[in-house]
């Protein structure tokens, strides 16, 4: 028995500990949202947050992650008060700015973009548009190419953007 | 049904080891849980990421002491190996891309030993020890002696690794690093090379060349090293490395660069390393 904490809520699961996150989370809970490109660690498209932290979890087994708390794409957008759902500021840029196209990189791009907006990984001195592209080499798209995204997450990082969310 | 251990300390995993030496050790799990789904299932896995003795940096007067569960990001953002060892963050840079470097561990990229192992041209650079340790002990090997040969290491069957100790360089020696792949991020390497090069009054001193993707696993370019001593950083000197390198490597051709192709990058690379401690 495996109990991990998944977008705030706590879900146990009866699996191998040698199973893959990313097959706990879309077979056994039903969380389609995280996709699977690659398998090898080399796309990002199953990208979650594992205590905080991007991971590939197509390269977690399920045993690694008994006690700990995993965010997927579904976890992004919050509640608002009148209970319709508020987009992550990330998600919000992705979608006015067009950065999307098959989908199949984008709750992975979101996810790890949502981190980067949301932890001290872009403060600093130096140039913002080149540490998002150096934090989000792990996230291949074959569609767009990156310019939307990274406008994106861009514009999701900026302090105003975020008051824009209401949060 | 794979069973499953969390040992929480050093000693734990050590017996954890001892006592199923049929399991697989798995910490970041960036190489052994690569196409998972077509891999057998191991009987048990004792899992080493959570385990707080092998994770963490800690710095003596003399050298550095990186524990072996110690992933690329901690590595990357630490004060004291941005200062003392520059080489070992550019190459953690370019190990994979941020999720990889969150998982990845130093000790990982050891005990996998692959020949394009991003770290270890840089480890045997730095002339790094590794701290190993089994029911029988502690016992240190020096990193330049723990590859055998293809994906084949000294590490006995009841050993892990604990800890990678690396001296601290002094502002005489010059180091460079430099991976030449097709991307900076998630491509496997065609040729990657370091050095550390001791210059004094204006000649180097002693140099130590780490190169991989050019051999079955990663080497000291013995010969390089010698052409190198005892001589001032100069295009002749840089030279003489270069042809005594043709005389040590055969590197293979494969689907990510040809033979001739590595050789000369090698080459190149070592010759460029040479004439940078000159003008430094």
């Amino acid at each position: 028995m495996i109990t991990i904490g998944v977008n705030g809520e706590v879900r146990t699961v009866e699996v191998s500990a040698w199973k893959r996150l990313l097959d706990v989370l879309r077979e056994d809970l039903r969380l389609t949202g995280t996709k699977e490109g690659c398998g090898e660690g080399e796309c990002g498209a199953c990208t979650v947050l594992l205590d905080g932290v991007p991971v590939n979890s197509c390269l977690v087994a399920a045993g690694q992650c008994d006690g700990r708390a995993v965010t997927t794409v579904e976890g992004l957008a919050r509640r608002g008060i009148d209970g319709s759902t508020v987009l992550h500021a990330v998600q919000r840029e992705l979608v006015v700015r067009g950065g999307a196209q098959c989908g199949i990189c984008t709750p992975g791009i979101a996810v790890c973009a949502a981190h980067l907006c949301d932890s001290d990984a872009l403060a600093g001195p130096g140039d913002a548009r080149a540490k998002v592209r150096e934090l989000l080499a792990g996230n291949i798209c074959r569609c767009t190419g990156y310019q939307l995204i990274v406008d994106a997450v861009i514009a999701a990082a900026s302090p105003a953007s975020n008051q824009e969310g209401g949060s | 049904m794979t069973a499953y251990l969390r040992p929480a300390t050093l000693a734990e995993a050590v017996a954890a080891r001892a006592a199923h030496p049929d399991w697989m050790v798995l910490a970041g799990g960036t190489d052994l849980m690569v196409n998972a789904n077509h891999r057998p299932e191991p009987p048990g896995i004792v899992d080493l990421w959570g385990c707080a003795d092998l994770r963490g940096i800690v710095r003596s007067p003399d050298t550095l002491r990186i524990a072996a569960g110690t992933p690329w990001l901690e590595i990357i953002r630490h004060p004291d190996v941005n200062k003392h060892l520059p080489i070992l963050v550019a190459a953690a840079r370019e190990i994979g891309a941020m999720q990889i470097q969150a998982r990845g561990t130093i000790g990982g990229n050891i005990v996998t030993s692959s020949p394009v192992g991003d770290s270890l041209p840089v480890l045997l650079a730095l002339d790094a020890s590794l701290d190993l340790a089994s029911p029988r002990g502690r016992r240190i090997v020096p990193y330049h002696e723990f590859c055998t040969g293809y994906r084949t290491t000294r590490l006995a069957v009841d050993e892990l690794i604990a800890a990678v100790i690396i001296p601290l360089p002094d502002a005489a020696t010059h180091l460079s690093w430099r991976k030449v792949g097709t991307r900076a991020a998630q491509s496997i390497s065609k040729v990657m090379a370091a050095a550390a090069i001791h210059v004094e009054d204006g000649r180097i001193v002693w140099a130590r060349f780490g190169l991989g993707a050019v051999a079955a696993r990663p080497i000291r370019a013995v010969a390089a090293e010698h052409a190198a001593a005892r001589r001032a950083p100069d295009a002749a000197t840089a030279r003489a490395v270069g042809d005594a390198l043709a005389g040590e490597i055969t590197p293979i051709s494969d689907i990510r660069s040809a033979a001739d192709y590595r050789l000369e990058v090698a080459q190149n690379l070592l010759m460029r390393f040479v004439l940078n401690a000159g003008r430094a």
